[in-house]
């Protein structure tokens, strides 16, 4: 079954040196992502299929097979989600997502 | 090193402000004995000046957001600035007295994802508490705004500014604190007023209640460690950074003026006639802050204690020279280990417990004083 990710709303994040910095504003957990994190968590938005984001946008931009990138996706959003950073789905977010994308 | 840190080191390379502190407005509804700031309004920016600051924040790399004031619960856009401060995903903190908090407010504050409350709480006693911020019934107010908090899940933490008129306090304070639920930090330093009066200094605890404050193992943990004597300082000491101010953080006044700390009242640019990043990149100010490593000090690097110090170069540009000692900085090195600081000795201040010195003048007023307190350590 496909999983949708949507950004949480208590969240802080911002791009420094080509990473992504994010940290729950509810538990003050805090992570650094790299730059395939990075690729995944900007292509967050609730409507894209997380297999999708796997096969368009990290297998093509970082020459690494569907199988092993979707099991290091499903890692990190199984993670990001328990902080309430990532929001998982079944099916696709709609526009309860208010937060602008992160500069 | 931990993420933090590791996150510290690459802004610092980078040249990025990672924390910036705002005052939304000097007004408040205390009077705190011991304040620093000008509480009337000599032109806030307004709401539309902070939202397009905000923005700018966001594009030079901000993360961490400190909105204080005077009161920030005083300016009526409040809400709304947090609300975009928020929509820009910084990490949002807020210092407060917490007197105007009360459940919508709280609720206000979860709603909107904001990371932490820091309120200021002087004393365990109502009668203490409100003598000094001189508002009849503030401490159960604040102390009613805390609950309203927590009870959102809110992560708030209680700073205790101590002075003399709540030296004895401390444990009181703390204990209220666990009682409610809240982190505690102590901080021993008042600071001159922003316009260089330093009539407030006559409110700092003595040199004895310092030290007392030092060895009690509540307050400070390991007390050995916390006091013990520093050690011989390395390379990375005389080549390290005095502090985060100007490197990776600043201060903005209410009024858009830039300066590398709050406690570091060294005009850099204000915001109003120029970007936020031009004055962060190209402030003469700023990049002479920047220039200053510990072995520039002229007195400080010849201290037994420039590694552990605690030194504030704000404080020592209060008293007449950025590169030079932070008095208040070297009497808590002493009192912390019992070592006099290179300044103390320079000034024929030997080691003592006597009264804590009180810096009358930023400049040459000091001196005079420093002769009374050498006088009375030789009585």
């Amino acid at each position: 079954m496909d999983r949708y990710i949507a950004r949480g709303s208590g969240i802080a994040a911002r791009m420094l040196g080509g990473e992504m910095m994010v940290m729950s504003t509810t538990d003050s957990t805090f992570f650094s992502l790299n730059e395939v994190a990075t690729v995944i968590w900007q292509a967050a938005d609730g409507r894209t299929p997380l297999s999708e984001i796997v096969a368009n946008k990290i297998c093509l931009e970082f020459d690494v097979d569907q199988e092993r990138a979707q099991v290091g996706a499903d890692r990190f959003v199984d993670e990001l989600s328990r902080h309430g950073i990532l929001l998982v789905s079944e099916h696709p977010w709609i526009s309860s997502l208010q937060m602008r994308e992160s500069r | 090193m931990t993420l933090l840190s590791e996150m510290n080191q690459r802004a610092l390379e980078l040249g990025v402000p990672l924390s910036v502190h705002l005052d939304l407005t000097y007004r408040c509804n205390e009077r705190c004995v011991h304040c620093y700031l000008d509480h009337d309004d000599h032109g806030e920016m307004t709401t539309v000046e902070i939202a397009d600051l905000l923005v700018q924040f966001a594009d030079a790399g901000v993360f961490f957001l400190s909105l204080s004031g005077g009161e920030v619960f005083m300016r009526r856009d409040f809400f709304e600035i947090v609300e975009r401060a928020r929509r820009l995903l910084f990490n949002v903190k807020i210092k407060t007295n917490g007197v105007m908090i009360h459940e919508a407010e709280a609720a206000g504050l979860r709603q909107l994802g904001v990371e932490q409350v820091q309120i200021s709480v002087y004393s365990h006693r109502p009668e203490i508490h409100d003598a000094i911020t001189k508002l009849p019934g503030s401490l159960n107010r604040t102390i009613k705004a805390i609950r309203f908090l927590k009870a959102q899940g809110l992560k708030v933490s209680i700073s205790n500014v101590v002075m003399n008129a709540n030296a004895t306090d401390q444990r009181g304070v703390m204990m209220l604190a666990r009682e409610l639920g809240v982190e505690y930090t102590l901080d021993p330093t008042i600071t001159p007023k922003l316009d260089g009066d330093t009539s407030i200094l006559s409110h700092r605890i003595t040199g004895d209640e310092l030290k007392r404050i030092f060895h009690d193992p509540e307050l400070v943990g390991d007390v050995g460690e916390f006091c013990a004597a520093p050690p011989p300082p390395g390379r990375d000491v005389m080549e390290g950074l005095p502090c985060s101010a100007g490197h990776t953080a600043c201060y903005i006044s209410p009024y858009g003026d830039v300066f590398p700390c709050v406690q570091f009242p060294r005009p850099c640019g204000n915001v109003r006639r120029q970007k936020f990043l031009d004055i962060w990149r190209h402030s003469p100010q700023l990049n002479e802050v920047r220039s200053i490593r510990a072995k520039d000090l002229p007195t400080c690097s010849t201290c037994a204690h420039v590694g552990t110090c605690t030194r504030c170069p704000g404080l020592a540009y209060m008293e007449g020279d950025m590169r030079g000692p932070s008095t208040a900085d070297c009497e808590k090195s002493f009192y912390r280990t019992g070592m006099p600081s290179a300044n103390m000795l320079q000034r024929k201040l030997p080691g003592s417990v006597g009264p804590l010195i009180q810096i009358q003048g930023v400049t040459c007023v000091r001196s005079a004083s420093v002769v009374a307190a050498a006088n009375a350590l030789t009585d």
